[in-house]
């Protein structure tokens, strides 16, 4: 069995001639043509588009103007605005939307040279840990059809399991990367917040979303990291900071990275094959010179809680826009102005996305504000405060990326609790702006992928990198395809 | 029923429209008047993935505002989102703030009232908050549904609140006044009111004198002073009515109808939103550096109270006149143009001139001082030749007509080509004296019999033969001696 492409190993072959860019666009789209029908990965695919930007691709590299990615395929995420695309975000809402502006991600990505294979699906508006809240059908794990994929990202972490895009695009509000990096088997990068523009990327949790790179490798994490980040000022919110590159770290040895093993992300609530998947990748990490030391986030057990207010109600803040008013979906039929706003979101959005806009006004609301979001806020601090404090101790923080592998289809259809906790360990990143990224750490029970979770201190995404790049130099659990 | 039992308790929120090019969070225009919807981005329109971004240029005009009421510029404020639907809102909320707003209290004085019964009155601000406006909603020209306008959307507005300080029609305008002269004075806002730069929302509630503050009703969107004083004395005599009539004031937002000059509800305490106000989190809070105070601080003209001051003191004006030429930055400027030429000595004709003959000239014929057809250079130099007495002031008159009608460049042209020149000549002026004594024999046997009127008539007559030329002083010194002799 071949090793499964990288972007470092595409790179590579159009660099030395070996690959056209449009020879690979083809050979994915193929692909994509093939398989997607049975994982439901992709929503929209363009031929002609992506075949467009390939032979762009190749002229530029025919004028000795290529940089190192020019060419190299891969699909985004639906929540990114792209000209010549649509941008549904993964509703019947903006089912009829195309953006007439690209994202800032987008840009960058364009500006590199790469190619877009494809709009990835997605739990609607990024809110879901299944992909099941998609208004274009759920996801299926490649590694057993009859399982999510994780979400909101599941259709990029899925497409790059299923072989048919080598990276892509995904955000992250409260998980959505690592959740369902950890359900394919993937590897998957959230920066910290601000690193990656919020332009043209559609706002679930403003304070919380950011963007960043899915792939099979924490080095094509690294090369495609390098693509996306940078300074936008058109998102109040960017970062000024001088460019760094984050593949520097890649090949630093281990020895003496203290790793911090929160005693609260190894208690009682993680099924026991997860337990012994990130057992054996921390005794690889320890084989390879790092120390592990125990470190407590006392106040971690409430990330979940504080997350389940402050996202809700910045989401019904940000939904709050459409409206049916100036574009996206409006109901056929209604009596006066309200009733066509009813009517409107009743139908345009799903059951997910009134739950939590439900929960959001509510916490909002005159009277509960201070009980419930002033609260959480004040919860995020001390969430902060416990990461800073735990990294006095150590470089890099490690645990699972989630309780249990991946759910099968349909699991939580009766209990949204059940899979709001199951962010119990990538929410609390988000609270507290920190760089979190999950590489694959084995399998477990059924065959299906495991994620181990590495957190770093705030634009330490190079060690972050270095080190899941160094175990993937002597694990291979990455380079796995499903059967 | 009478007021006069009655005490009225007036706070007035503004909405003064900020000069700014671009939008408040994004760069399409401001200017008014475009077709529908052209000055609308995406960031003005909502589309999804738009983010907003802090115009400076609107912060920079907050901050000149909070130096001319000498209130605090906050170093750091929050903008907070106003949620609520609206077809003309589309983002589904407002940016606005709410709990840290960027200027905080300071006094604005004011003058009311004319004459004898004028008095000074210290209002105190109770904040004024950045915020960005709504589109327009258009019922009109579409059959059975509405328009949406969003070249308004995002525009730049400072909101000012006062204290409840007012405590009358004519004091509530007093204020709205000077408001509008200190934000044109400080150029943050055009003040045109019928374009809607500049609106007002009044506060009004009436008590019996010693008993606690009444239940308020908010009279909503006023872009006149007419409108403001009709509206609040409308309000005022309502709310005694309901009373007296027995019933109780609830609290409510009006409108007023300028057609039959009453208040009606438009939505009660009951209807009133709850607009889930929360830190906008895709703007981090406003800092404003000390620094950056101290460069606006720099830049700001003389505000019209110091310059009032400076006039009275300098000038020896009396506080009447400071106030009405520092009631507008174009009437000081013109007042201190006009003076820098005349010198100091006629700052008060020129006080007269420019309050009097020209401001009510300009008023006839509804033109603004900046167009006006006497320049201050003009009138300064028409000033000089009544203080040298080369023009009585009746010529003066006669003179500021050329000016205005442009029929020479300056006064001296004007009186050397018409020849308004004064004659104080003794020996071109008794000539006259003698025809007209000669032509009026009753007069002189009246005044002789001692009837001063007949003086006067004389006196009027030679000023006439001369076509106003005489100097009034030598006719009536010559007229006497040879009267007497």
């Amino acid at each position: 069995m071949n090793a499964p492409e990288t972007v470092k190993s595409l790179a590579a072959k159009l660099a030395a001639g070996e690959a056209s860019a449009v020879e690979l666009a083809q050979d994915y789209l193929a692909k994509i043509r093939a398989a997607n029908p049975a994982i439901n990965a992709y929503v929209e695919t363009n031929e002609d588009a992506t075949l467009a930007e390939a032979r762009a691709a190749d002229a530029l590299r025919a004028e000795g103007r290529a940089g190192p990615l020019t060419g190299v395929p891969l699909a985004h995420k639906d929540i990114f605005c792209q000209t010549g695309w649509h941008a549904r975000c993964g509703s019947k809402m903006l089912e009829s939307f195309a953006a007439p502006y690209d994202a800032g991600l987008i840009e960058r990505s364009r500006a590199a040279g790469l190619v877009t294979l494809g709009r990835t699906n997605m739990d609607e508006f990024a809110m879901g840990s299944t992909n099941e809240s998609s208004f274009y059908g759920a996801v299926r794990n490649p590694w057993n059809t009859g399982h999510v994929p994780g979400g909101s990202s599941g259709g990029s972490a899925a497409a790059i399991a299923a072989g048919l895009a080598p990276a892509a695009s995904g955000t992250d509000t409260g998980g959505s990367i690592r959740q369902p990096a950890a359900f394919c088997g993937i590897s998957g990068i959230k920066p910290t917040y601000g690193i990656v523009s919020r332009w043209g990327m559609i706002a679930y949790a403003s304070s919380l979303d950011q963007g960043g790179p899915m792939a099979r490798t924490a080095e094509d994490c690294a090369l495609l990291l390098n693509t996306f980040a940078g300074f936008d000022e058109r998102d109040s919110t960017s970062l000024q900071r001088p460019a760094e590159d984050y593949t520097r770290a890649l090949a630093q040895p281990l020895a003496g990275l203290r790793i911090g093993l929160p005693k609260e992300f190894f208690g009682d609530g993680m099924a026991d094959d997860v337990r012994a998947a990130v057992d054996a990748a921390l005794a690889t990490f320890r084989s390879l010179g790092a120390v592990t030391v125990d470190v407590s986030l006392p106040r971690a057990g409430m990330s979940v809680p504080a997350y389940y207010v402050i996202a809700p109600a910045e989401a019904s803040s940000n939904l709050s826009r459409y409206d049916g008013v100036r574009y996206g979906y409006r109901a056929p039929e209604y009596g006066n102005l309200d009733d066509m706003y009813v009517k409107t979101r009743a139908q345009g959005f799903g059951a997910e996305v009134k739950r939590r806009i439900l929960i959001g006004a509510y916490v909002l609301s005159h009277g509960y504000y201070d009980a419930y979001y002033l609260q959480a806020q004040k919860v995020r601090r001390l969430i902060a405060q416990d990461y800073e404090a735990a990294f006095a101790q150590c470089d890099l923080i490690m645990g699972p990326t989630t309780p249990n592998t991946a759910y099968r289809i349909g699991q939580n259809d009766e209990d949204p609790m059940a899979m709001y906790l199951g962010d119990i360990y990538t929410t609390s990143v988000n609270l507290a702006g920190l760089p979190g990224m999950s590489i694959p750490a084995g399998f477990g029970a059924g065959g299906l992928p495991v994620g181990l979770q590495i957190v770093g201190r705030w634009f330490d995404e190079a060690r972050m990198l270095g080190a899941a790049h160094q175990f993937q130099q002597t694990t291979d659990w990455h380079l796995r395809i499903p059967g | 029923m009478s007021r006069a039992n009655w005490e009225v308790v007036i706070g007035l929120e503004t909405h003064a429209q900020l000069n700014t090019a671009s939008k408040i969070f994004s760069g399409a225009s401001t200017a008014f008047g475009a077709e529908p919807n052209v000055q609308a981005s995406p960031v003005d329109l909502a589309l999804p993935g738009v983010l907003p971004v802090m115009n400076r240029a609107a912060v920079e005009r907050a901050i000149r505002f909070g130096l001319a009421i000498g209130a605090t510029v906050a170093p750091r404020s929050v903008f907070a989102r106003k949620n609520y639907f609206y077809p003309d809102l589309p983002k589904g909320y407002q940016i606005s703030q709410f709990e840290l707003p960027v200027v905080q209290g300071g006094t604005l004085t004011i003058r009311v009232g004319e004459g004898e019964k004028a008095y000074e009155k210290v209002v105190r601000l109770t904040r004024a908050h950045l915020e960005e406006d709504a589109g327009k909603s258009l019922h009109e020209d579409f059959h059975g549904m509405s328009g949406i306008d969003l070249n308004r959307a995002g525009t730049p507005l400072l909101e000012i609140v006062s204290e409840p300080d007012m405590s009358s029609s004519a004091e509530a305008v007093a204020y709205a006044r000077a408001l509008h002269a200190l934000v044109r004075w400080v150029d943050i806002c055009d003040g045109n009111m019928q374009e809607g730069s500049f609106r007002c929302d009044a506060n009004v509630s009436v008590r019996r004198p010693g008993e606690p503050l009444g239940t308020r009703r908010e009279i909503k969107n006023l872009n006149s002073f007419r409108f403001l004083q009709q509206a609040i004395d409308y309000e005022i005599q309502w709310q005694i009515e309901q009373i007296e009539d027995g019933h109780k004031i609830q609290q409510a937002t009006v409108l007023f109808d300028p057609d039959t000059g009453e208040t009606r509800m438009m939505r009660s305490k009951e209807d009133a939103h709850d607009y889930r106000y929360f830190p906008d989190p895709d703007l981090p809070p406003l800092v404003i550096a000390a620094e950056w105070m101290d460069e606006v601080r720099r830049a700001m003209p003389e505000l019209p109270g110091a310059l009032a001051a400076r006039l009275q003191n300098d000038y020896g004006l009396s506080a009447y006149d400071a106030a009405g030429l520092t009631a507008s930055r174009e009437t000081a400027r013109y007042f201190t143009d006009a003076l820098a030429i005349a010198g100091a000595a006629q700052a008060k004709p020129l006080a007269n001139w420019i309050m009097g003959e020209l401001a009510a000239r300009l008023n006839r014929e509804e033109r603004d001082l900046a167009d006006s057809p006497v320049s201050p250079a003009q009138l300064a130099g028409l000033v000089a030749r009544i203080a040298d007495n080369t023009i009585s002031n009746s010529i003066a008159k006669k003179v500021f007509d050329a000016l205005w009608n442009g029929e020479g460049a300056d006064a001296d042209a004007i009186i050397e080509a018409q020849g308004l020149k004064q004659v104080t000549d003794a020996s071109a002026i008794e000539p006259i004296i003698d025809e007209v004594l000669a032509a009026n024999p009753k007069s002189v046997e009246e005044y002789r019999a001692g009837k001063e009127k007949a003086f006067n008539a004389l006196v009027g007559q030679v000023m006439k033969a001369s076509k106003g030329k005489a100097s009034p002083a030598q006719v009536n010194e010559l007229l006497k001696k040879k009267l007497g002799g």
